[in-house]
């Protein structure tokens, strides 16, 4: 296979293999540790492929464009630090495949686990073969979201939930300025490939931007390798379940930050900026993290603790800025991982075999688990440094580029004294794991008993010390190679010689490293009888918890600060958000639009008196509507829908009969939607007289009215603004009317325009009305009204009350009797509407007309039986599936539009011709007119269901009632085949 | 001419919107129905007023013979009602279960989310 799919697959099998993972059945936990473990040993075969391909200083690189002329290709790129560090992701991703295996209880959620594990190695091996920059940022914030699903895996546990949320909060804010310093590097360079970054590294670092790009880009590493000021949120992210974090805290997540450091040191290293920041911050790091971690009582928080230690010491190599030192920081990187991981699979199994993993409780384990036991000093004395493990042998070169002679004072003194003490430190913490846990008196308050884990629960454990122990003996041949490949692909032409022997003479790193040890040893026992005592956290420093002081910050600027913000300006009210949102629109529109504006000359002249009358007419019903809507709604219905009809005939007389016919039959349904709200709505009584009143409400009245006053009067001079001067005589309508019967096939251009030229537009409209009404459905379907509201209108319980004393009359006679001529009507009236509406339909396409306004006046058919026959009575003789309906109308629009791809047109593209059909005559056979049939249809479903879905609560209301409320009902026969419980009681429910 | 015709727009708007800042539900109703009136004859506006001619092709004729409305604004009021008309419907059972579930239809009451005093978060975990 060529070099390209073998590096797509690398990148791209992870994430698919996650879909997959994910979607395996909950018990599949063999399944599961197949298919991950098969897709890391195929990640590292394909890697272990390249090596051949990248060895002194060779790239392959596999360039997708994506967008070439923003200079955003998709990049995969391997050179010899990237296979590294592939090795390093894929190898012990599959050690922690198997221990997984093992590790995971069966009543753990297992498929979510691999899912999140597979995606968090695609990331991670996205970050390290990034060609691009910017590309490179992507899989780093992919690697923050899917650490923190797996941090967060045990979302039942709050620990889990914050050390994920802490996690994901300080490594996204330092992908987010990482993601400037790239932005900015691509600025300064001029390309965001990464070759042409590594190539360019003196214009970078003579740049003014350069000190910005630096503190930018060192934020996100800082972030992610939980370096000083950042460390905190690496001890919470613990609550991971043991594989993840020897997973996330030794091979990956944590490396991505020293990674970039290394990635782009060759380019940004070397200044006084990068020497001070880099390496005060890696020296602290390094000293406070040892410190810390021997004060731990939770095994895995001293390995956390350590952990950062480590990236402490790796940063402060690469901030020194030497070419030996970056050496001996790649080196460290590997040696860190393979320790660390095997450190974190025996805390797991201790934890996981004795139940805690508290210091305080183990003791004497030795005895209990011999080989877990002994694999774990192993790899804590290569944590620690002791010679012939690779620790001692980077941790050495350590030594060696801290006492170098240097000019600077805190080089000189600062960095030995420090590397010796975080020397120290680090046998200490790491002779209490190996005597706290191992050595002692036998355990006494452990749940059980603990024993050795499953042989191949170990076999993770024992391949990593293996290789500690082959790398710490013989160096030069065990990794030498590989080493050398990822330092030529770094340092390039300054790779200076280094040896990788274990014995150099007698010499101060020695010397260094043997006080380390001896001194480690006597730290150790002379701190024995405090931490005997058991107390938690380090002396000293106790009181400075990072994380308490990030929790602050946090509340502080989520709680706080959003709560004042919110009750300035909060969505807790309304009103004056909408008030706010009017006054802004207000404010806005007079500066914007106050230059626009000339001296205003009102034409006053060729007044139609027809129409200066009708517009008066609906300017008072606006008036009058708004003032009678607060206690009498049903005039204000009235009024409403007059407004309604004025716009109605606005357009009848300015040339839009499309416009006036819906807007007549949009204006019937909304009518009668509301009548039927209004019936549940509460009502509001008139309380004595209007000076009642309170003060507030008055003046918060006057102020919404002065508002409207003003919001009007924009809007009147925009409009007058507008219609007085003359229309650009080339705009886009003209390509409409232009086209719309040589293109489209009919002679009504606005039915045109909307089945044909905007034809993808009005399928998005009929799928929103399609979701609304099967909302609206889901909202009122099994929702019965509260009993308050379930009393019936006065009216009808006074005709009722009529009936019911007279002994030949039964309950709802009258009411049958005072509708009888308006339902016969409206019954004879069914049929006729439907013709209607058929006729409305088909001459669509040329006359004013179409599938929108056709399906209105089938619904319209349709309630005005609801309202003649009743609900019942409807439904006993009529069944409407207005869902189906829906379906199907959506259907039919897109199968039309599907149907054009058949044709080799793009989607919704209409052809169109002519058919005679006996008696009807010429009908234009448009394929617009399935797509119409389609709107029709979906329309009438969507309509109608509205309608029954809120007409429904009226003859459930009665059985809610019968119980309780209205005694008399409970006798009453049950309801005659009409008009019993009609829906226009909703209208007499409002009068 | 013109000047009545803004004077409705804008009494339209004025109406709708004293409307829509009110605390109870059915006036805020009432006032998207007004308002969403007002707002499609402004865009009306865009197209100006232009009398009996409607934007139809003559049958013997490939394109309009004379100057017809602009077509325009007229089919995007027309998306724009049938979208407000979907709106409206879905605003309406919102507040009708709203009222039903919180016993009351002013805005100012509806404070399930968000009680008016609520207990501060830990300041840690």
């Amino acid at each position: 296979m060529s070099s390209e799919v073998l590096l797509t697959v690398l990148i791209v099998l992870p994430f698919l293999s996650s879909l997959v993972a994910g979607s395996l059945p909950a018990n599949a936990r063999n399944a599961e540790v197949w298919l991950a473990g098969a897709v890391a040993l195929i990640g590292l075969a394909i890697t272990m492929s390249f090596y051949p391909d990248v060895t002194g200083g060779d790239v392959v690189r596999y360039e997708i464009p994506w967008l070439p002329s923003a200079g955003l290709n998709l990049v995969i790129r391997m050179d010899g630090f990237a296979w590294i560090f592939s090795m390093l992701i894929t190898g012990i991703g599959f050690l922690v495949v198997l221990y997984a295996r093992y590790y995971m209880s069966p009543k753990d959620p297992v498929p979510r686990f691999f899912a999140f594990f597979l995606a968090f190695m695609g990331a991670m091996l996205g970050v390290v073969t990034s060609g691009n920059i910017i590309q490179l940022v992507v899989f780093w914030e992919l690697t923050s979201v899917t650490s923190f699903l797996l941090i967060g895996y045990w979302y039942h546990n709050a620990n889990a939930r914050d050390g994920a949320r802490m996690a994901l909060t300080v490594t996204a804010i330092g992908g987010l300025a990482l993601l400037v310093a790239m932005l900015l590097v691509g600025h300064v360079i001029g390309s965001y490939d990464l070759d042409a970054v590594l190539a360019s590294g003196d214009t970078l670092r003579e740049h003014t931007l350069y000190t910005t790009i630096l503190v930018l880009m060192l934020l996100g590493a800082f972030t992610k390798s939980a370096q000083f000021p950042f460390q905190f949120w690496l001890p919470r992210a613990m609550a991971a379940p043991t594989p993840v974090s020897a997973y996330l805290h030794s091979a990956t997540m944590v490396k991505a930050g020293v990674f970039l450091l290394v990635r782009f040191w060759p380019v940004m290293a070397g200044t006084e900026e990068w020497f001070w920041i880099v390496s005060s911050a890696g020296l602290i790091t390094l000293v406070m993290g040892a410190y810390a971690a021997i004060f731990q009582q939770d095994l895995k928080g001293l390995l956390a603790y350590s952990t950062i230690s480590h990236l402490g010491l790796i940063t402060t190599l690469l901030g020194m800025g030497t070419p030996l030192a970056a050496v001996a920081a790649i080196f460290h990187i590997v040696n860190h991982a393979t320790f660390k991981a095997s450190l974190f699979m025996a805390a797991g199994i201790i934890d996981h075999e004795s139940g805690t993993r508290d210091l305080r409780r183990l003791s004497g384990l030795f005895k209990y688990m011999p080989f877990t036991g002994t694999l774990a000093i192993i790899a804590s004395a290569a944590m620690a440094g002791v010679p012939l493990l690779n620790g001692f042998i980077s941790k050495e070169m350590f030594f060696t580029e801290t006492a170098i002679r240097n000019p600077n004072m805190f080089a000189n003194l600062a960095l030995p004294i420090g590397a010796i003490i975080a020397g120290i430190f680090s046998v200490a913490y790491a002779l209490r794991f190996v005597c706290g846990v191992f050595f002692g008196p036998p355990p006494t308050d452990l749940e059980k008993v603990p024993h050795e884990p499953p042989s191949l629960m170990r076999i993770p454990i024992e391949v990593l010390v293996l290789i500690c122990l082959i790398v710490g003996i013989i160096p030069g041949i065990a990794i030498g190679p590989y080493l050398a490949t990822a330092v030529v692909a770094v340092l390039g032409q300054d790779t200076p010689h280094y040896s990788l022997s274990i014995w150099h003479g007698f010499n101060l790193p020695l010397l260094m490293s043997i006080g380390a040890l001896v001194g480690g040893v006597i730290l150790y026992i002379m701190l024995r009888p405090y931490l005997a005592l058991g107390v938690e956290g380090p002396p000293l420093m106790r009181r400075l918890v990072g994380q308490r002081i990030f929790e602050r910050i946090l509340v502080t600027i989520s709680w706080k600060w959003a709560k004042s913000l919110e009750r300035w300006a909060g969505t807790r009210r309304l009103q004056p958000q909408l008030f706010l949102l009017v006054l802004i629109c207000v404010v806005t529109a007079w500066f914007a639009l106050r230059p626009g504006f000339g001296p205003v000359k009102l034409q006053l002249s060729g007044w139609d008196p027809g129409f200066v009358i009708l517009w008066l007419v609906g300017i008072f019903c606006a008036i009058a509507a708004a003032h009678q809507a607060k206690y009498h709604r049903l005039a204000s219905l009235v009024l409403m829908s007059g407004a309604g009809l004025v716009t109605c005939m606005t357009f009848v007389w300015f040339s839009a009969p499309d416009l006036a016919v819906t807007q007549l039959l949009v204006e019937i349904v909304t009518t009668v939607l509301i009548l039927l709200g209004l019936r549940w709505l509460p009502k509001r009584f008139q309380k004595g007289d209007a000076d009642h009143i309170a003060l507030p409400t008055k003046l918060r009245r006057y102020r919404d009215i002065v508002l409207g006053v003003f919001a009007g009067g924009g809007v009147a001079a925009l409009s007058y603004a507008i219609m007085t001067r003359t229309a650009v005589p080339d705009g886009i309508s003209r390509f409409f009317l232009e086209r719309a019967y040589t293109e489209g096939g009919g002679t009504n251009v606005i039915n045109v325009m909307l089945v044909d030229f905007r034809g993808f537009d009005t399928f998005g409209e009929i799928a929103v009305l399609g979701i609304v009404a099967i909302t609206v459905f889901a909202l009122l379907r099994r929702f019965r009204p509260a009993a308050e509201s379930v009393e019936k209108p006065e009216q009808q319980r006074i005709q009722n009350a009529y009936d019911n004393l007279r002994p030949n009359r039964q309950s709802g006679d009258t009411v049958n009797e005072y509708l009888m001529i308006p339902s016969v009507i409206m019954q004879w009236m069914f049929p006729v509407i439907i013709v209607l509406s058929a006729y409305i339909f088909l001459r669509g396409h040329d006359l004013p007309g179409g599938g929108f306004a056709a399906g209105i006046t089938m619904s319209i058919g349709f309630i005005l039986q609801y309202m003649a026959g009743g609900t019942r009575w409807v439904e006993d003789r009529l069944r409407i599936l207005p869902v189906k309906w829906i379906g199907t109308g959506l259907l039919i629009a897109l199968a039309t539009g599907l149907g054009a791809w058949a044709f080799g047109y793009p989607f919704l593209t209409m052809a169109f011709q002519y058919a005679e059909l006996p008696i009807i005559g010429k009908v234009p056979m448009a394929a617009a007119l399935f797509f119409d049939l389609g709107v029709f249809v979906l329309v009438v479903g969507a309509t109608v269901l509205i309608l029954i879905a809120l007409a429904h609560q009226s003859v459930r209301s009665p059985k809610a009632a019968r119980s309780s409320v209205l005694p008399t009902h409970a006798v009453e026969p049950p309801p005659p085949p009409t008009l019993e419980t009609s829906t226009v009681e909703a209208p007499g429910g409002a009068s | 001419m013109e000047t009545i015709f803004s004077l409705l727009v804008a009494l339209f708007f004025t109406g709708g919107i004293y409307l829509m800042l009110s605390r109870h539900l059915i006036r805020i109703l009432l006032g998207v129905v007004l308002f969403s009136n007002a707002v499609n004859l402004l865009i009306f506006t865009n197209g100006r007023l232009t009398h009996a001619v409607p934007p139809i092709i003559s049958p013997d004729l490939m394109t309009p013979a004379g100057p017809v409305a602009n077509p325009l604004p007229q089919a995007l009021i027309l998306t724009a009602i049938v979208i407000s008309f979907s709106f409206f419907s879905f605003l309406l059972v919102v507040a009708y279960r709203a009222y039903q579930d919180l016993g009351t239809d002013d805005t100012e009451e509806m404070r399930v989310a968000e009680p008016a005093n609520e207990a501060p978060p830990p300041m840690g975990y």
